[in-house]
């Protein structure tokens, strides 16, 4: 419409004021956000900066090689070996269910595995999933070779643990695994390595009482992530420290020899260098493949290791305390022979039975021994006489003894559950069960039944100990990083030398003489010559009126009521180098079952591979010859033989 | 003023038209679209093809729809402005009906190979129709309720229509637009205390509801307000965008890290970065200097605008220009103050600097008509 020039001039006037005005307001909303710019860019850059690099800059641990272990010898007990598998960023599969079904065809993947990478999946953690673990070569190279039709699929290769010698070890070494909530629970400060996924420490044996020395130090690495946490570049690397590598003091090839010989028997068996301590074998039977435990064990298969009843996953070596039986006889004899109630020559009449306080004891000898002297009574093991020598000496010494020679005492060495066992006296009693110790107590105890209990490995100190006269103390830990763990001169015994020669002598006779219980047992070969003595430990109480009806014999009742076997010995007698014990329970008599196994313990310790048949007695040979033949041994690198290969 | 009121000798005419154009408004546009396309390579990593190079050919078309529509005399826009309202409400209504949706509620229309936002259109005609109705109405009439009663109406129906799509970036800048229209005719100020007024009551009714049997809204709308109001209070939900786009913003310090060296959007913590928070890349790489210069762009920009508006003795002219500099203002204020974590996150794009086709041929058509405006001018 028209305007006047007025009416035109005076809106032409307005509309500048009012741009003006807007352009004023403009500048005003202009200058705040200058201002603003400047505030976080200038005032607050440096905090902003921290921020920038919190979100871009993320450590990463590298996991040290754990140290490796091996025997005395170099040969390798527990190594790390090159582990495939295969991982998926959900990141860039995109449909990540889509590219588990395409790998299922190419790779084994259990339905539990692939549950759990959907599981994982859906948690949205930026972390790469892992699909399968423990790959072959082959399986990485076919996921390889199909990698475009598959996304975010890559292989990746890492370090895990390998038993090679499994079943000789699993007491000893034990095994590594994932780390679980209560392993950190009982740490103050965890090691931020502990929390890397898949990452394995000690879980028993030595594997975790030197966890800290085979651990090593982590390195790490600085990374560059993106937003969803995946690796854009490396900013800088520091490597850490691998593990310390553990040289054992045992022979592989003898551990496994003992683990072999003990066979599918529930049996514990230890071989002791008297000289130093050394333990060359420490065998528990029946064992079982620490590998299994390492992938993860099925519960099936544990199943049947826990409901086995030879309990193959119990170290018995030391964690099993075991009445000694007649293998404490030469504690009570020491005993009383450093109080001066006796000398070697004392003799005690033996009618096959001894009463007192009431009660009738019995000598396993029903007939008796008649009058005996030391030497015979350890000899025949008669129980009279050690009966009649502890009511002299009193329980108090007999315990002070057994102490001295390394029972009721506890051996540190790097495994686990090793037992006290237990050398009872009065104070023990009063303060166990608030009673007086009684006359009945110390009979049984100075045959080593009753409340005396010991592991077998307690048992071969014993051995050592009046084998060498001095107190030597169990080893197991040889060398770390090849730096010798220094062995202290063992200190004398503090028993008289005349007194351990009394009883190394009728060690002899046991073993050497006719008459001796463990005469089947002996060493042929003069220069190699054992010294033992047997034992036989009651797992039930034998009634009057069983005993009255005659008691019926090992082979007639169930395994588990049977006798332990037992039997301690070393060798050479002229210059004792090894002791052993063994223990076979439920096994019936100590000189008959345990005695032979002692016998081979310490002549595979003395020879270089299987025992000379020549040290055994002739009439033996062809049996021994068999057995040696049975037996399923690895050879030199640890393999076992083909045929023995399921 | 019709056009015959044009003293058509001194307007000048044929080639002489090119030197009458606002020639440093084309070297600013440039010189803004330039740093986008440099951010856009950047935020590719270092890609031409993926952003870059269509964001420049689109300038480049971009640029020719702008002498275009600018070598056209004004008067024939206006004399268009209804039509192209029409137009506009028409496609808002047919997007409703047959449009595609993506990113967030933006609705477009495939017109052959061209992508058409209706609501981007939308902004600018309903600038065009508001300056055709302050210069057809008689002056003394401006604040008389009934023909204020009447832009309202012009400026609603587009606001809503949007709204329901719903798109709040659009719909506050077609209403800002429209008023800032209205405010320049010399509609009195008491209409606008009274809106003041009015919405301050509202808000404050709503802050004030809280907790109370009245509560005004659902408890979810006002954890939204908190995570505005304070981001870090929910750094890896809602708060996550606000805060990585701060973060970004603020590390880049005085002189920023360095091209293509921003962590935070070569990382891919930024969201939206090569649309919506391009700002921040900018800010990260090239630090306060890069962004204020920017800022200073902008600044020029309006600059150049306004003064050539007020320099306009045509009301159509001076109004058209004036409402797109204030739509174009409010494009990056919006867009700055959001990134940097001073209004809510609306998305709105950073105007000819974030990577879009839709926006950038509205924005050079709506400057076409401020160089017509200033090319046509009356002398």
């Amino acid at each position: 419409m028209r305007r006047s020039a007025k009416d035109t001039d005076e809106s032409a006037k307005k509309v500048t004021r009012r741009g003006l005005f807007l352009g004023g307001s403009m500048f005003a909303v202009v200058a705040v956000l200058g201002a603003r710019m400047r505030h976080m860019q200038i005032d607050q850059a440096d905090e902003f900066r921290l921020l920038a690099e919190d979100n871009r800059i993320s450590i990463r641990l590298i996991p040290p090689a754990r140290g490796l272990i091996n025997d005395r010898n170099g040969k390798p007990i527990a190594g790390n070996e090159q582990n495939y598998r295969v991982v998926i960023s959900r990141d860039d599969a995109g449909n990540v269910e889509d590219v588990l079904n395409r790998m299922s065809g190419l790779l084994p993947i259990s339905p539990e595995d692939f549950e759990r990478a959907m599981k994982e999946a859906r948690r949205r953690s930026p972390l790469p999933i892992i699909v399968a673990d423990r790959l072959n070569w082959q399986d990485v190279s076919k996921v390889a070779i199909n990698a475009p039709a598959l996304p975010g699929v890559s292989p990746e290769v890492g370090l895990s643990r390998i038993y090679p010698r499994d079943t000789d070890f699993a007491h000893v070494v034990g095994y590594v695994g994932p780390v679980s909530d209560s392993d950190l629970a009982k740490l103050d400060e965890p090691d931020p390595l502990l929390q890397t996924p898949k990452f394995q420490i000690g879980k028993i044996g030595v594997e975790t009482w030197m966890e800290s020395t085979l651990r090593g130090k982590a390195g790490n690495r600085r990374v560059e992530v993106n937003s969803v946490g995946r690796i854009m570049r490396e900013l800088g690397r520091q490597e850490g420290d691998a593990g310390a590598d553990i040289r054992l003091t045992i022979d592989a090839d003898v551990q496994n020899y003992a683990q072999a010989r003990l066979g599918e028997e529930s049996a514990a068996g230890v071989i002791i260098d008297v000289t130093n301590g050394d333990i060359i074998a420490i065998s528990s039977a029946p064992s079982f493949d620490p590998n299994m435990f390492v992938r993860g064990i099925s519960y099936s298969d544990y199943n049947i290791l826990t409901e086995n009843d030879h309990r193959p996953l119990a170290n018995k070596s030391v964690q099993g305390a075991y009445p000694p039986g007649s293998t404490f006889k030469m504690v009570t004899a020491l005993a009383a022979l450093e109080a001066g109630v006796i000398n070697a020559n004392t003799s005690v009449n033996c009618p096959g039975h001894y009463e007192v306080g009431g009660r009738k004891f019995h000598c396993w000898k029903r007939a008796g021994h008649g009058r005996v002297t030391l030497e015979r009574a350890l000899t025949e093991s008669c129980d009279v006489y050690f009966y009649d020598i502890a009511l002299k000496v009193g329980i108090d010494a007999i315990a002070e003894a057994g102490r001295k020679l390394g029972l009721g005492v506890r051996h540190d060495i790097p495994m686990s559950a090793i037992t006290d066992g237990l050398m009872p006296d009065k104070q023990w009693k009063l303060e166990r069960y608030k009673k007086d110790w009684v006359i009945g107590d110390t009979v049984n105890a100075s045959i080593g039944q009753g409340f005396v209990l010991t592991s077998p490995l307690q048992l071969a100190v014993m051995t050592a100990r009046i084998a060498s006269g001095k107190a030597v103390t169990p080893r197991l830990i040889h060398s770390i990083n090849d730096i010798a763990t220094p062995v202290e001169a063992a200190p004398d015994l503090a028993m008289s030398a005349q007194f351990l020669k009394a009883v190394r002598e009728g060690m002899y006779s046991v073993s050497n003489s006719q008459r001796g219980t463990g005469y089947s047992a002996r060493i042929d070969d003069k220069a190699l010559r054992m010294a033992g003595k047997s034992g036989t430990s009651q797992v039930r109480n034998i009634s009057a009126a069983e005993r009255a009806r005659g008691v019926i014999s090992n082979a007639n009742l169930p395994w588990d009521r049977r006798d332990h076997a037992l039997f301690v010995g070393f060798a050479p007698y002229d210059a004792p180098r090894y002791a052993a014990a063994v223990v076979v329970e439920h096994g019936g008599g100590g000189s008959a079952v345990a005695g032979p196994i002692v016998r081979d313990f310490l002549l595979r310790a003395m020879s270089d591979g299987l025992p000379p048949l020549s040290a055994y007695p002739a009439s033996q040979r062809n049996r021994i010859e068999t057995m040696h033949k049975k037996l399923i041994l690895r050879d030199a690198e640890g393999h076992l033989p083909e045929s023995s290969r399921a | 003023m019709s056009f015959l009121e044009y003293r058509l000798k001194t307007v000048p005419t044929g080639a002489a038209k090119i030197l009458h154009v606002n020639w440093p408004l084309v070297v600013l546009l440039t010189a803004i679209a330039s740093v986008g396309f440099l951010m856009l390579y950047s935020v590719a990593g270092g890609r031409l093809e993926v952003w870059a190079e269509p964001q420049i050919k689109r300038f480049i078309l971009g640029l020719g729809v702008m002498f275009f529509v600018g070598f056209v005399p004004i008067w024939f826009w206006r004399n268009l402005a209804g039509l192209a309202y029409g137009l506009s409400i028409m496609l808002l209504v047919a997007v409703e009906f047959f449009g595609s949706v993506g990113m967030g509620a933006q609705r477009w229309i495939e017109l052959g190979p061209i992508r058409l936002q209706p609501s981007e259109l939308a902004k600018i005609t309903l600038v065009m129709l508001l300056a055709a109705y302050y210069d057809w109405l008689d002056i003394r009439k401006t604040s008389r309720p009934v023909w204020v009663m009447i832009p309202v109406a012009i400026i609603l129906l587009p606001t809503v229509l949007v709204l329901g799509q719903p798109d709040l970036g659009t719909a506050l800048l077609l209403m800002f637009g429209g008023a800032v229209v209205m405010f320049c005719a010399g509609v009195s100020w008491y209409y606008f205390g009274a809106v003041a007024a009015l919405l301050g009551g509202a808000i404050t009714a709503v802050i004030s509801s809280r907790g109370t049997d009245w509560q005004l809204l659902k408890d979810y709308q006002y954890r939204r307000i908190d995570t505005f109001l304070d981001p870090s209070s929910d750094p890896l939900g809602a708060g996550y965008h606000i805060s990585q786009a701060k973060i970004a913003l603020g590390s880049g310090g005085w002189a920023g890290r360095g091209f293509m060296q921003g962590t935070q959007s070569r990382l891919n913590f930024l969201p939206e970065k090569h649309t919506d928070f391009i700002f921040t890349t900018l800010a990260e790489e090239f630090g306060f200097v890069g962004a204020f210069s920017l800022l200073i762009l902008y600044t020029l920009v309006l600059a150049f605008c306004i003064s050539s508006a007020i320099q306009n003795k045509d009301r159509f002219a001076s109004l058209v220009t004036l409402g797109i500099a204030a739509t174009f203002f409010f494009y990056f204020a919006i867009n700055m103050l959001m990134v940097m974590g001073l209004a809510p996150v609306v998305g709105v794009p950073l105007p000819l600097v974030s990577y879009g086709g839709s926006s950038m041929l509205v924005l050079m058509a709506a400057f076409g008509l401020i160089q017509s405006a200033h090319i046509h001018r009356p002398r």
